[in-house]
């Protein structure tokens, strides 16, 4: 039974509401509420932010110095070379699926990387970047 | 050639007991076992995310309770977690730290104690090694000890890579 309906959500979303399918994700969006609250002219997170917020270095790290320069790469942790396994759900759908994980880890890295926490438009333009590479 | 072995064998006895009484490794010892049979699944996971779950008998309680109130700056890294997290996992690392540590010191570092210096002297490791390409770090317990994710340390399966 169950494959079954994997198979009839998945046909129904392919013929149906791809684009919907391929967008919507429920972590990315509850960035939208504390975006607009950081900025009253929010309109909507950006692909091409999120890709320059991938690769700009702060010092001497960067999201792509452990991650790889794409989302689809298997990466290496700086300090300990822990394999660290792709961020695009298109390749490890376990990613950006607990939003408490996805948290835990925005905090830390961006205490990492730019000795701050990070915003709301910064998050989802990231998810926004990372989510769009397939 | 008895009495010769015998002697010998009382020798070796006497100088293990003594050693024992002042505490190997300056007090500074690893526990037994270094990891229990049943782990906390938590301590694996969050652990793991980033380096070896290092085995909670490696360190005394005291360095234990330390390194998990320091996560935020866990290495020049932040590692922090809930506080839910911290205190689970804390009350694992705690519970199963090293029951042979006796002197009153706390490392971060478990490379920095007596017990792991003594292991890896300069004489058997030379210091280039811990630089190859295929160990990087003396932190890199698995270049090396293969079991230890499972906290096996045995000598005889030691394999230093190229």
């Amino acid at each position: 039974m169950k494959p079954n309906l994997n198979k009839t959500n998945l046909l129904a979303c392919l013929a149906l509401a791809l684009p919907l399918c391929a967008a919507a994700n429920p972590i990315q969006d509850s960035y939208r509420a504390p975006a607009k609250q950081e900025n009253a002219a929010f309109k909507d997170f950006s692909v091409a932010a999120g890709q320059k917020f991938y690769n700009a270095k702060v010092g001497e790290l960067a999201c792509a110095s452990c991650h790889t320069d794409s989302p689809l790469g298997t990466g290496k942790h700086v300090k300990t070379s822990k394999e660290i396994l792709p961020l695009s759900p298109s390749v490890n759908p376990k990613r950006f699926s607990d939003a408490a994980n996805v948290e835990k880890w925005f905090k830390r890295n961006c205490n990492d990387v730019l000795k701050r926490a990070c915003t709301a438009q910064e998050k989802g333009d990231f998810m926004a970047y990372v989510l769009s590479v397939k | 050639m008895n009495f010769i072995k015998n002697s010998l064998l009382a020798l070796l006895a006497v100088a293990a007991l003594g050693a024992q009484a002042q505490g190997r490794y300056n007090g500074e010892d690893r526990g037994r076992p270094l990891q229990p049979a049943q782990v906390n699944a938590k301590w694996q996971q969050e652990c793991a995310g980033c380096h070896l779950a290092f085995p909670p008998g490696l360190l005394p309680a005291a360095s234990w309770r330390k390194t998990m109130s320091t996560l935020d700056k866990h290495f020049e890294v932040d590692a922090s977690l809930t506080p839910q997290e911290t205190t689970e996992i804390t009350d694992f690392l705690v519970k199963n730290a090293s029951n042979r540590w006796t002197a009153a010191t706390a490392p971060l570092r478990i490379t920095e104690s007596e017990w792991f210096k003594t292991k890896h002297n300069s004489r058997e490791i030379a210091p280039a090694v811990w630089k190859r390409a295929s160990i990087k770090s003396p932190a890199n317990c698995m270049a090396c000890h293969s079991g230890a994710d499972k906290g096996n340390f045995d000598e005889h399966s030691v394999k230093i890579p190229q």
